[in-house]
């Protein structure tokens, strides 16, 4: 699903290097979380998933593709096959809750039929049944992201990529979006999650990848936080 | 792709930036009726050519008796019959004349009374004192040079004279204006181009949420691009159709009715309403491909596909 091979990422005019050396591997169906410090190099790990960036050196492949040979114009069907929720939802304030999930199909050229049909499901799954007419400036924290989650997972993607769903809720909402994003990944998606919190990562008892200034420094199969603030 | 998403993008985006489209509108608008105004001046001159090159001649001058006295080309008298009879002949065996009419002393003078009427220089003037002359119309009127070389300097033969050469003076002048009109019109274009490059820009930031949005969740550079595009290009034909009408406008105004030029002077063929209306499609054309490709290659820099 996601493969590094000695990757490493500088980014133009730093001489620090924002990955170093990174080899790991991330098997479907896994649930990854991803943790370390800020500028520990975490961002740039999920750019590069994202190809946002293209590393420096070595090769990273998602989805069985070497992205350093997917030609620019080909990256958005890339994309298409991914989902990603962000700490700050990222939801278009003058869209409801319908047209934000359903954003993410009409720019990929669903018809209306599809996405009618398809937008209340998801919404129904990620427990926002009914309230498709609201606008994201009505809904609790929560709730939006609840709302970015439907529209990341609406096209059912195979690696759903979430950089710190969770940093700006409260603990209890957290656990709510953990359990959503849980259900997801048992449906077969890959989860790779970055994040700060510390009880979530020792709750759910997954696979913990840390990164200290850019190197992989712990790869953990039922790992726990372990990282002191 | 959905029209009807990528159509209220368009309108969203020209209504957020309604300022600078307005800018743009104008400039393109200006300067597409410059470039119409160009091609509609050039498209006069050479009709205005075609119309006075038909009509003028080369005249051949030859000696009377007064210019016997004065005239140095004339030094061995009035022209006699003989000499009259050979240029007439020789005229008649150049491939490059086409007629060759005989105008006498007579009636050179008829012609200048009629030019002239009663001034007092008129009136002072006799038929013998006007020259005899050969007007000769020409199958090429550029072909000058070859009568003047054959017949300058010949006995009886005061002197050669191109018409074409008076209205080439006009004809260079109005080339000028038109060189001039497309200067104009060049440094329009740009202001129009950095206008639609800094709008585009303006409208890209101001929607760099949606366009993130979309990047994420895997649109195409076309889909992301297309609305940024089209309303440049929509703002361009807006412009590009205020163009056409100062064209069609001025037209009538200028030329059929109002001022109506082609009334005053009847003498100058104008370009009518055919020449104008091929214009039209080419203008339009213009205002919207500059702008699209304007937009295209704003973006590149802009937004990040």
């Amino acid at each position: 699903m996601i493969r590094f091979d000695n990757v490493s990422k500088v980014y133009p005019k730093q001489t620090r290097p924002a990955l170093r050396d990174v080899s790991l591997e991330v098997e479907k169906g896994e649930f990854v979380f991803l943790v370390g410090s800020s500028g520990s190099g975490k961002s740039t790990f999920l750019r590069l998933i994202l190809r946002e960036e293209r590393c420096s050196q070595g090769q990273v492949h998602v989805l069985g593709k070497d992205l350093a040979r997917i030609s620019n114009w080909k990256v958005p069907q890339m994309r298409r096959q991914l989902g990603t929720v962000f700490q700050d939802f990222r939801l278009l304030p003058n869209k409801t809750v319908g047209e934000n999930v359903a954003f993410a199909q009409e720019v990929i050229g669903k018809s209306r039929g599809e996405i009618r049909k398809s937008v209340p499901q998801v919404l129904d799954l990620v427990g926002l049944g009914g309230k498709e007419d609201r606008m994201p400036g009505e809904l609790s924290g929560g709730e939006q992201q609840r709302v970015a989650i439907a529209r990341a997972f609406v096209n059912r993607p195979k690696l759903l990529i979430a950089d710190e769903p969770t940093g700006n809720l409260d603990p209890q909402t957290s656990v709510g979006i953990m359990k959503l994003l849980d259900r997801i990944n048992r449906t077969g998606t890959t989860v790779v999650m970055a994040t700060h919190d510390q009880n979530i990562v020792d709750q759910m008892r997954k696979r913990v990848i840390e990164l200290e200034k850019g190197r992989l420094v712990r790869d953990q199969a039922r790992g726990v936080y372990g990282y002191q603030h | 792709m959905r029209a009807q998403f990528v159509l209220s993008e368009i309108g969203v985006g020209l209504r957020r930036n309604l300022t600078m489209t307005f800018a743009v509108i104008v400039s393109v608008g200006l300067s597409l009726a410059l470039f119409g105004g160009s091609l509609l001046m050039s498209d006069q001159v050479s009709q205005m050519k075609g119309y006075w090159y038909d009509k003028v001649n080369v005249s051949i001058y030859l000696c009377n008796k007064s210019d016997a006295k004065s005239d140095p080309a004339c030094a061995q008298g009035a022209v006699t019959t003989q000499q009259k009879e050979q240029i007439k002949a020789d005229l008649e065996k150049m491939s490059v004349v086409d007629e060759v009419l005989y105008e006498s002393q007579d009636e050179a003078y008829k012609h200048y009374k009629e030019q002239f009427g009663d001034s007092p220089l008129a009136a002072s003037i006799t038929p013998d004192q006007m020259p005899e002359s050969y007007r000769i119309k020409l199958k090429d009127p550029e072909k000058y040079q070859v009568i003047a070389s054959a017949f300058n300097g010949r006995a009886g033969v005061q002197s050669v004279q191109d018409q074409k050469e008076i209205l080439d003076n006009l004809f260079r002048l109005l080339g000028y204006l038109n060189w001039a009109a497309r200067g104009v019109m060049l440094v329009m274009l740009f202001v129009a181009l950095l206008l639609i490059v800094n709008t585009v820009r303006v409208s890209a930031f101001s929607r760099r949420r949606e366009t993130g949005i979309m990047r994420l969740v895997g649109a195409s550079g076309f889909y992301i691009q297309a609305p940024f595009i089209m309303e440049a290009a929509v703002a361009g034909v807006i412009g590009g159709t205020i163009a056409c009408a100062s064209l069609v406008l001025g037209q009538q105004f200028v030329i059929e009715g109002g001022v109506s030029l082609a009334q005053e002077l009847p003498l100058i063929a104008f370009v009518g309403w055919d020449a104008v209306f091929t214009k039209l499609p080419l203008i339009l054309a213009a205002s919207f491909l500059m702008p699209a490709l304007a937009a295209f290659f704003a973006l590149r820099k802009y937004l990040k596909v």
